[in-house]
């Protein structure tokens, strides 16, 4: 057994909350430059151009990339051989109360859906924790913008559906977003499962490396064929017009039940935010 | 795209709004508001009451904002538009009793576009996630109403060539329809 203390806990989270915010990911700001190179639209390309520029200044002035700085998403994978002195989910959460605070972020979590009072520190966080082989501990904070993600959505489709119903769906899900998720967008799509794990999935896809290949051949074509799709839907940058809504689809596939075609898209907003670290 | 952007200061008259076409970029200088659901929500209110509003709507444009806190020596933090069609209910009241442009992001609903058409009122669109950009364009921001909503008090906002551009029209003409078309294969 490894001890690891639930205060080093807090200074990881916090750090990786400002972090994650200031710094977009060179693979983001890679495929953004990539796009902006070939965007048709002049006003496509003016916007893209904003964008690079915004990711810039965020960096040179550790502010955040955007106002919006998210539902502090926290992914862990904490190795079975690992002993926490303390309580995990209260070190997590005081990480993201101090990132925020210190951090200039803003707190966009209300404590109830429906009576939507401010709980004034960005807590609580989303946790997702997974055992894992080893003795160390992983964390990865993903803030997540909630304009990209009021358009996400999950269905449960019919195995007839089949590759042509994802397609549609998945397609269908872009054109109607339009400019809200800001667009370009990464698309998360998560397919098999159950209800709650096809969620998730689509959460995961968002993680992944940008420009990555999918290991399965199968996917890798899929989702290239979804990305030519999205993108000659026309809607572009901010929704506005243009080739680029979409700088990649990740797909995560999981085994599912006979009766059922679970799929599910999670956009996320091109300040698509993670940073990770390991103790 | 039009190679030059227009230059607009508020109040806006009729006929700045009238010249304003879909697609068009504009440099806002001068003095916004800003405000997201919950302040337009107190707002209508007042609006239904028939009580004065926390500052004159007359000609006035609202920025969709909610920013994060300022760094010292800052007027304010990250400042990029949040998603507008939250604000379908409550901007054709706030149109009616007079204001003529509003800021945000995503198109707006067709209640908005006939309140526009009506009243003679724009939508612009600043950058989504462009937020650190934008915030160089705003030079003061003082909370004016509404101090307990934080991120979503209402702000007066000076700005100098605050840069948007125009999505939807006062003739209902739409980038969002327009500019789709020129660009789907």
């Amino acid at each position: 057994m490894r001890n690891i203390d639930a205060s080093e806990i807090t200074k990881t989270v916090r750090k990786l909350c400002m972090e994650a915010n200031y710094y977009l990911g060179d693979d983001v700001l890679n495929a953004l430059k990539k796009f902006e190179a070939q965007e048709e639209s002049p006003l496509g390309k003016n916007i893209l151009q904003q964008i690079i520029k915004n990711a810039e200044i965020a960096k040179d002035e550790e502010a955040a990339m955007c106002q919006d700085t998210g539902f502090a998403v926290t992914f862990v994978e904490l190795g079975q051989d690992v002993n926490i002195d303390g309580n995990l989910y209260d070190a997590i959460n005081e990480g993201i109360r101090e990132g925020y605070s210190d951090g200039y972020l803003r707190k966009s979590i209300v404590e109830d859906p429906l009576r939507r009072k401010n709980t004034g520190d960005n807590t609580p966080g989303v946790i997702h924790v997974d055992i894992v082989p080893g003795d160390k501990l992983k964390i990865t904070v993903a803030p997540k913008g909630g304009g990209s993600e009021n358009m996400s959505e999950v269905r449960m489709m019919k195995p007839a559906d089949g590759v042509e119903g994802l397609k549609d769906f998945v397609v269908e899900r872009c054109r109607k977003s339009g400019g809200n998720p800001c667009p370009p967008v990464i698309v998360g799509v998560g397919v098999g499962g159950t209800f709650e794990k096809c969620a998730f999935l689509a959460k995961k896809a968002l993680l992944r490396e940008v420009g990555s290949e999918h290991p399965d051949p199968f996917y890798a074509e899929l989702e290239k064929e979804l990305l030519e799709k999205i993108n000659n839907l026309g809607v572009g940058p901010q929704g506005l017009g243009g080739r680029t809504f979409a700088l990649a689809v990740h797909i995560e596939a999981h085994p599912c039940h006979i009766a059922s075609f679970p799929v599910s898209v999670n956009l996320n907003c091109h300040a698509a935010r993670h940073k990770e670290a390991v103790i | 795209m039009s190679e030059e952007a227009k230059k607009i200061t508020p109040p806006l008259t009729d006929e700045v709004v009238e010249s304003l076409n879909a697609g068009d970029r504009v440099l806002i200088t001068g003095d916004i508001y800003t405000a997201r659901d919950a302040a337009h929500k107190r707002m209508v209110e007042l609006i239904d009451k028939g009580e004065e509003l926390p500052f004159d709507p007359q000609g006035q444009i609202i920025y969709f904002v909610g920013p994060t806190p300022a760094k010292p020596g800052k007027p304010i933090g990250s400042a990029g538009p949040t998603t507008s069609y939250r604000m379908n209910p409550y901007s054709p009241k706030m149109i009616g009793a007079g204001l003529k442009g509003m800021i945000g992001k995503g198109e707006m609903g067709e209640e908005v576009v006939e309140a526009m058409k009506q009243h003679k009122a724009v939508y612009m669109v600043a950058i989504g996630g462009a937020a650190a950009l934008i915030a160089r364009s705003i030079k003061k921001a003082d909370v004016i109403a509404y101090e307990d909503l934080g991120a979503e008090a209402v702000r007066k906002l000076h700005v100098e060539n605050f840069p948007a551009i125009v999505a939807q029209d006062c003739r209902g003409e739409n980038m969002y329809v327009k500019g789709v078309e020129e660009y789907k294969r």
